[in-house]
């Protein structure tokens, strides 16, 4: 039982362990001091609290956020590569929303805000589930595709509708007052990491102890034997799972508009959709994991300004250290599989 | 030539131009897809090709780039299938690992080797090479025959890729192989490797995709430039069904969707250019819709072997 509630925190040390190797190594081929830079990156995301609380935290919101979306579509094994450009979509929403309430009071125009943020995310991810369900396409492509299309969308907005009355840059005007997050005292955090966690906690509940976590999960890992012998509508299991990890990421795009930016504007993500898929996958889809590998990747973004800022590195090389934790979760998983497929098939010595 | 010839001579030169990156990048995954893996990190082979053909031909000229943009190509499908073939990894999420890790690397070497910002790098790029006689036709000829040599390497690595998939032994291996990898491996084909050489042959083409881009179309390199045409390719290789010739046709017509920009623009239409930024996007998805239900893809693609 420990080795089994273990395992998965071993594997997960190993797999950031890894991508550290790699990001190390990286950095010192390119003839950086690797001690230096990995210290500066450490104390961007730690060094003290307003580190932690303003720049690490801040960024793990979107992720728990859009972690969560991303898990919710892999358990159902529909693979959701989109939740970038649904957060956009959801950010655009939000944006659009957030000017116009500024007569509401404030619980009202953040409610209106982060609902049309989901609702834009559900709309953005329905075209792959459309795909999906009338004509069999591949989730995969059609939501990546989206991603672009999300960005142009963007592009269009702040240079057109949504850009602000002064027509300078190509960003909206700021959202009302109303809409804005309260925040932290003394800090950038706002109010969206309660949701984040709430979401956390109830996203775990309906996993482990619904019906309908059960079959989503069925869906998952076969969902041949899901329809044959558990009589479950796999197609619309997985679809409506796709419907929820859309409005999760759409509502992470209208809680970084609400509490964080204000305006929308191009590159407001850098990168925050695929991150997720390291966020969910070192959880292993689990979603009290999420809040732990968000606030983690939280922390390796806020560290990659700080290693820019302190030692020149180009923030993105954290991306590298982020694709090798992915390629190091799934090649334990492979390992772990084996390994159980031997305890299996092993004689029993009599 | 009248005007309306130029213009469609112009549409046609840019048609093809556009599309040629597409045809080798598709013609590529169309290889590894066939043998039964599909990969995503083909749009990270195709960037790291187009760094890797930017530092090459500041260095020694295209050629160079050229070589060393296949030679990034290799490696970074190697990783993939390393992980994906080697390891039997989950392909879709290996791939988009190694397209995000493709991202990263270029991005941060680009920076270290040529500073952020600041102005675009002028590299030397090919020339257009016309055919003798042939680019003296009206209309086609400027648009077919006097291309820069990368393009009609592409179109001639069609057939070659005909010839390889259907008229060879390993290319029947290889169909065999991405239809059912036991029923090959029951009648002696080497399936992992198979796969492996397919996948990384798959990269290296992915790799002078990219270097295609920088060297004979846009002349620079920028972060993210390949803007998602490695998943492009990925739905250009379902719409021209897994078949060479269907690739060719199918990445003209992605050419030809974006060349449109430039025909509207001679004929002082005004529309928005995001609208057709999102033209090519668009366009896959609407060709996955269409294509997916009549096609066959192969059998076992996307499973472990």
């Amino acid at each position: 039982m420990t080795g089994k509630r273990l395992g998965p925190i071993l594997t997960a040390l190993t797999a950031v362990g890894a991508g550290f190797a790699v990001l190390a190594i990286g950095l010192a081929a390119s003839g950086y001091d690797p001690v230096v830079a990995l210290g500066a990156l450490g104390r961007g995301a730690f060094g003290s609290w307003y580190a932690f609380g303003s720049a690490t935290l801040v960024r793990a919101i979107p992720l728990i956020l859009l972690g969560l979306g991303v898990a919710l579509a892999f358990r159902g094994g529909a693979l959701n590569i989109g939740a970038e450009g649904q957060f956009y979509a959801g950010a655009i929403a939000a944006t659009w929303v957030g000017i116009h309430v500024a007569a509401w009071p404030s619980g009202l125009a953040i409610g209106a805000v982060w609902s049309a943020a989901a609702v834009a995310g559900v709309i953005w991810i329905s075209v792959p589930v459309l795909l999906k369900v009338r004509f069999g396409v591949m989730e995969v492509i059609s939501t990546l595709l989206l991603n672009f299309v999300a960005e142009a969308a963007v592009s269009y907005a702040v240079t057109g509708p949504l850009q602000e009355a002064k027509r300078v840059y190509p960003q909206s005007d700021p959202i009302s007052a109303s809409a804005r997050l309260p925040l932290l005292p003394g800090s950038r955090l706002h109010g969206g990491i309660v949701v984040a966690v709430v979401l956390a906690v109830i996203l775990w509940v309906l996993f482990t102890r619904t019906r309908w976590g059960f079959r989503l999960k069925a869906a998952g890992l076969s969902p041949e034997a899901a329809r044959v012998s558990g009589g479950i509508p796999v197609l619309r299991v997985v679809a409506g799972a796709l419907l929820w990890s859309g409005a999760l990421a759409g509502l992470g795009g209208g809680v970084e508009i609400s509490g964080v930016t204000y305006t929308l504007f191009q590159n407001l993500s850098p990168g925050y959709g695929f991150t997720a898929i390291a966020v969910a996958l070192l959880a292993r889809l689990n979603p009290l994991g999420i809040i732990l590998t968000g606030t983690l990747f939280g922390a390796l973004e806020a560290g990659a300004q700080g290693m820019q800022r302190e030692a020149g590195v180009p923030a993105v090389a954290v991306q590298v250290a982020e694709a090798t934790i992915i390629l190091a979760v799934l090649l334990a998983e492979v390992l772990a599989r084996r390994a159980a497929a031997r305890s299996i098939s092993a004689p029993d010595p009599a | 030539m009248t005007g309306e010839a130029a213009v469609l001579a112009g549409f046609l030169a840019a048609a093809i131009r556009i599309s040629t990156p597409l045809l080798l990048a598709a013609t590529g995954e169309m290889l590894s897809e066939r043998a039964g893996v599909i990969n995503l990190g083909i749009e990270g082979a195709m960037l790291a090709g187009a760094l890797a053909s930017a530092v090459g031909a500041a260095a020694g000229g295209p050629w160079a780039g050229t070589l060393a943009a296949v030679a990034a190509g290799l490696i970074v499908a190697g990783i993939f299938a390393t992980v994906a073939i080697g390891a039997r990894c989950d392909q879709i999420i290996s791939g988009t690992a190694i397209t995000l890790g493709s991202v990263g690397l270029t991005g941060a070497i680009y920076r270290r080797a040529f500073g952020s910002g600041g102005p675009g790098l002028s590299l030397p790029t090919f020339p257009s090479v016309p055919i003798p006689g042939l680019s003296k036709l009206p209309v086609l000829g400027p648009a077919l025959f006097d291309q820069p040599v990368l393009t009609y390497v592409a179109w001639i690595l069609v057939p070659v890729a005909w010839w390889f998939l259907f008229r060879t032994w390993w290319g029947l291996a290889l169909r065999a192989t991405g239809e059912s990898a036991d029923a090959a491996r029951a009648s002696g084909v080497p399936v992992r490797r198979v796969q492996m050489l397919a996948t990384v042959t798959g990269g290296a083409m992915a790799g002078l995709a990219g270097a295609t881009l920088v060297l004979a179309q846009v002349g620079t390199f920028a972060e993210k430039m390949t803007a998602g045409r490695g998943f492009i390719a990925i739905a250009i290789v379902v719409l021209g069904r897994w078949r060479p010739a269907g690739v060719l046709l199918a990445a003209l017509l992605f050419g030809s969707a974006s060349a449109l920009q430039f025909a509207f623009q001679a004929m002082g239409l005004t529309v928005p250019y995001q609208l057709f930024l999102v033209m090519p996007y668009g366009l896959a998805l609407l060709a996955l819709a269409g294509g997916v239900g009549r096609a066959k893809a192969p059998a076992g693609l996307g499973k472990p072997a």
